[in-house]
């Protein structure tokens, strides 16, 4: 607004100026296309798209779904697809539900660690047949509620949800008024825990954590401080060989019990965690595909590679790369012939 | 307001407002404790409207290929951000930092040339370089289809005023609604990818492009134009040749603003699978790595300081209405050529003879160790410090509010919300207000309504209080206010999102944690209009009342304060609308309400239905505390008893 000078005001000197003003656009325009269009011709000159960058190969995109034993199975497969096999690897970081909303575009080609989406497979593995099964990873999976080791030894009846209500008061918390807290994590992980506080007539409160490594310095934080806490927690996970935590017992599984999630008053099963691929990767994928699908590991490993990451201060590369170096015996077998 | 308006105000009241306020809170205070715990709508997670949602989410996915346009939008966006990634992707380091020192040059001059060069090398340097371009590349595509589109519809809208009057409300409700809140209907239409990170975007950043172009053709002198048409000139040579050119430094000003909202939406993205920094702060989010996301966060304020300032630059050239002088013009073309052999120059040094180098190691430097340490000491040695606070805030202000809010009849938070309203803000805001609440309850979302509603309110009222406090200490310290500025520069450009990491570190999973995010997010133009408000008061009455025997703090109180009641208004308004962005947010750490379930609605198949309508419950809440606030600010100025016009008159 002060950027008209003194005596500039008439009419013509608008005019005028207005043409002025245009000639200097275009000047610093044409220059600036100039030097774009010579960048251009170099960089092409030049050679390398960001596709062909890591390898000849192809791209191979890996959904990583947010914990750190999903990164550890991300970190081995990427590091023997890249060094190995000369693919280019894509990380995706996307929740669970999302990432099977990448297999129809191509936008995703491999979920590494599924934790069992019965609904999602049956639309996009049987009905619309954008995704394929490819095996198990050798985990096993398993869900549960579970409270501090000291909380079980002081009261020994707190291990049964039917005892939960008779200490719901040793939960409260600022959040939950006279209910007792129940500390879920990342509102996308595979639970029913709402269900289940409904179902079991539980006095408590479903307060989300909102992740995992938020609901690692809770846990721990409860074992040193003897504070009491009851969360949803899972293995395999590398703090379960560092700090004791007792599973609470809920009624047994049984198949088709998980069935309504909504009338769901039942445990969490145990379950293989399965890889899961696009079709169109399953079949033009070649040696990619077939590393994934032999990829086949234990909890210990996969605890091994998720300590690196986690308590070591390693880039995932830099633990996958370790991992690798140390245990030939076991990858060796994975890479197709 | 028309005459006859202000008149009709002048006589009306003839019970003062505060006696009204006073039976309105007397009547509401009767009432609840009479019915209270009776015609509460509590919080239905399998409610009817949630899951016919969810099966028109399924039909939408069986169809979709089937919906007109929606897949070549879909590749044409992803093959646009594609070419964008691509050519930034392929610039060598030198080549970039080279291309932003020679734009700044050709732009501004010497000083400008090395604001960018020294910005884009400090992606390298804070070691974000490949997430830092992505942003970059995806913003600018982001940007350009939010031009292609919102300037031609500016233009209509600065021309036909039927136009305007259709699109400024459509804008309004772009600007209140969430970020969040559409990601997953976006996601369910255009599928995961940089198409649906492009458009979101694109969304959110658009209203500026839109509404700036149209002020600036509106802007344009009358008379020019009259000249114009007198001269015979079509509406089209009219257009060309005289609004748009006279318009063109105001709509550079629009894509500037676009540019920097279209940064801090391109972060939220990642949840659709955006390339970027998103993906550095997501990760640290998820890890509570609060010295990552802080060099995450520092990487977007740079890019948001190169174009701000670039932009600047570009809008002082258009508008400098005089011709340069001969020396002067042969010294911007010496400039420009040198920018262009520095453009080439470094392009070659990176692409042919270092080929495609790594930024080097040597020079790294990053605040995520200092900022973690901070951090540690604080949530080991502070514990108590921050539960305190926590806790009194939880329990003295959150739950009791909360309590009352969702504990009374539905009717009753109807009635003292439509009589605030009213008193406030006048009968257009009440009608507005009852509107939106009886939608909430056609949602089902009554109850996550209120907590959100809580949780917006206490954290209103310490982003005012506290906003109030700093921009009053800075209006009276100078030096206070300038040790302030570059702070709350960078506060401003953060993406919201980074400030729940830190809040999240130090106060868990909870609702205050919500309120602190938004505290920080919501301050800075509080503090900033405070702090005008009270500078816009003309010296002589402040001599008059210091002459008058007032102490600093009577002409605080009695005059500095009251005549800047309209700013403060408008810095309420302001900061009602950003505390409601963030307490969604919120929901990703442990917040409640309808923060948790847009979130959810997100990361949750089964959860979609509520999702969306708690985008929707959120849009409805923005829309009503926004007009109310608004209201205040109309009544204030429109009113003849205003505060500047009783000093005068004192004085």
């Amino acid at each position: 607004m002060a950027s008209s000078l003194p005596g500039g005001t008439g009419e013509d000197q608008e005019e005028e100026s207005g043409i002025g003003m245009k000639t200097s656009i275009r000047r610093v325009a044409a220059s600036i296309a100039i030097a774009g269009l010579v960048i251009a011709a170099c960089s092409s000159g030049g050679g390398g798209s960001p596709a062909g960058g890591g390898g000849q190969a192809g791209t191979v995109n890996i959904a990583v779904n947010p914990w750190v034993g999903y990164e550890a199975d991300a970190a081995v497969v990427a590091y023997l697809l890249e060094k190995e096999l000369g693919y280019n690897v894509e990380k995706k970081d996307l929740k669970e539900d999302v990432s099977w909303q990448g297999f129809p575009t191509g936008e995703v080609d491999v979920i590494l660690e599924d934790w069992g989406h019965p609904e999602l497979q049956k639309k996009y593995v049987d009905e619309d047949k954008v995704a394929q099964i490819a095996g198990t990873t050798g985990n096993v999976g398993i869900i549960g509620w579970y409270v501090p080791g000291w909380m079980a030894e002081e009261y020994p009846d707190i291990t049964d949800y039917k005892n939960l209500n008779k200490y719901a008061d040793l939960f409260k918390t600022s959040e939950t008024g006279d209910l007792g807290q129940f500390l879920g994590s990342d509102p996308s992980y595979v639970q029913y825990d709402e269900a289940l506080v409904t179902n079991l007539d539980l006095n408590y409160k479903v307060i989300f954590s909102g992740g995992e490594a938020a609901t690692i310095t809770a846990l721990q934080q409860a074992v040193a401080n003897k504070t009491p806490l009851l969360a949803y927690w899972w293995d395999p996970q590398w703090l379960n060989s560092q700090v004791e935590l007792v599973r609470v017992k809920l009624p047994p599984y049984e198949p088709g019990c998980d069935a309504d999630l909504e009338k769901v008053a039942c445990d969490y099963p145990e379950t293989p965690l399965q890889k899961v691929v696009s079709t169109k990767f399953a079949t033009e994928g070649g040696k990619a595909y077939e590393l994934i699908k032999n990829f086949n590991w234990t909890n210990e490993d996969q605890n091994v590679v998720s300590d690196y990451i986690t308590n070591k201060d390693m880039t995932p590369e830099a633990a996958g790369e370790k991992w690798v170096k140390e245990n030939e015996d076991k990858w060796k077998a994975w890479i197709p012939k | 307001m028309t005459a006859a308006g202000l008149a009709a105000q002048r006589i009306v009241p003839t019970v003062p407002r505060s006696a009204w306020a006073l039976l309105l809170a007397a009547s509401t205070a009767v009432l609840y404790l009479a019915f209270r715990g009776q015609w509460t709508l509590p919080h239905n997670n399998d409610a009817e409207l949630f899951s016919s949602i969810n099966a028109l989410r399924e039909t939408v996915e069986d169809n979709r290929d089937s919906i007109p346009l929606i897949t070549p939008i879909r590749e044409f966006v992803d093959a646009l951000v594609e070419v964008f990634l691509t050519v930034f992707r392929s610039f060598s380091w030198p080549g970039l930092v080279a291309f932003a020192g020679a734009l700044g040059l050709a732009i501004g001059g010497w000083r400008l040339g090395l604001l960018g060069a020294v910005g884009v090398a400090a992606f390298g340097v804070l070691g974000l370089w490949e997430s830092s371009v992505d942003t970059l590349a995806l913003t600018l595509a982001s940007v350009l289809l939010a031009l292609v589109i919102g300037i031609p519809l500016g233009i209509l809208a600065g021309r036909s005023n039927r136009v305007l009057r259709w699109i400024s409300p459509v804008l309004d409700v772009m600007q209140i609604m969430p970020t969040f809140a559409y990601l997953a209907p976006l996601a369910l239409l255009f599928l995961i990818g940089p198409a649906t990170a492009a458009i979101a975007t694109m969304i959110y950043a658009i209203p500026p492009a839109i509404r700036i172009t149209a002020y600036g053709i509106r802007g344009v002198s009358p008379t020019s134009v009259e000249a114009a048409n007198a001269m015979g000139s079509t509406r089209s040579q009219v257009l060309r040749k005289v609004q748009l050119p006279m318009a063109f430094p105001t709509i550079v000003l629009g894509i500037n603003q676009t540019m920097m909202m279209a940064l801090s939406m391109v972060v939220i993205t990642v949840l659709v699978d955006a390339p970027g920094l998103g993906k550095d702060i997501i990760r640290a989010l998820q890890q509570v790595d609060v010295g990552a996301a802080f060099d995450a966060g520092i990487a977007i304020v740079i890019i948001a300081v190169i174009i701000d300032r670039l932009m600047s630059a570009l809008g002082d050239r258009v508008s400098t209405r005089v011709a340069p002088g001969a020396a002067a013009s042969r010294r911007r073309r010496q400039q420009l050529f040198l920018a262009v052999a520095i453009a080439i120059g470094g392009v070659i040094v990176g692409r042919l003879i270092l080929s495609d180098p790594e930024f080097p190691d040597a020079i790294a430097f990053s605040f995520q160790g200092f900022i973690n340490d901070i951090t540690n000491w604080l949530r080991t040695n502070a514990t108590h410090v921050t539960e305190a606070i926590k806790n009194v805030v939880t329990f003295g202000l959150i739950n009791p509010i909360e309590e009352v809010l969702t504990s009374a009849p539905w009717w009753l938070v109807l009635y003292a919300v439509v009589g605030i309203a009213i008193l406030v803000g006048g009968a257009g805001p009440a009608i507005t207000a009852a509107v939106c609440l009886v939608l909430i309850i056609a949602l089902s979302l009554w109850e996550h309504s209120m907590e959100t509603l809580t949780t917006v309110l206490v954290a209103t009222a310490m982003t005012l209080g506290f906003g109030l406090l700093l921009g009053v200490a800075s209006a009276r310290n100078k030096r206070f206010s300038a040790g302030l500025r570059p702070l709350l520069d960078t506060a401003q450009t953060m993406p919201a999102f980074v400030y729940l990491i830190p809040a999240v570190a130090l106060f868990g999973p909870t609702r205050f944690t919500g309120v602190v995010a938004a505290l920080i997010y919501a301050i800075p133009p509080v503090i900033r209009l405070t702090e005008a408000g009270i500078k816009a008061v003309p010296p002589t009455i402040v001599e008059a009342a210091t002459s008058a025997g007032s102490t600093p703090r009577q002409l605080l109180l009695k005059v500095q304060l009251p005549m800047a009641r309209p700013a403060l208004l408008v810095a309420a308004n302001q900061g009602i609308v950003m505390v409601l962005a963030m307490v969604v947010v919120g929901g990703l750490v442990g917040a409640g309400g309808l923060g948790y379930d847009v979130v959810a609605g997100f990361a949750r198949r089964d959860f979609f239905g509520e999702g969306f309508a708690a985008g929707i419950a959120i849009v409805l809440l923005g829309v009503m505390l926004d007009r109310i606030t608004q209201g205040a600010g109309r009544r204030q100025r429109a009113n003849p008893r205003s505060a500047a016009s009783s000093m005068v008159r004192s004085a």
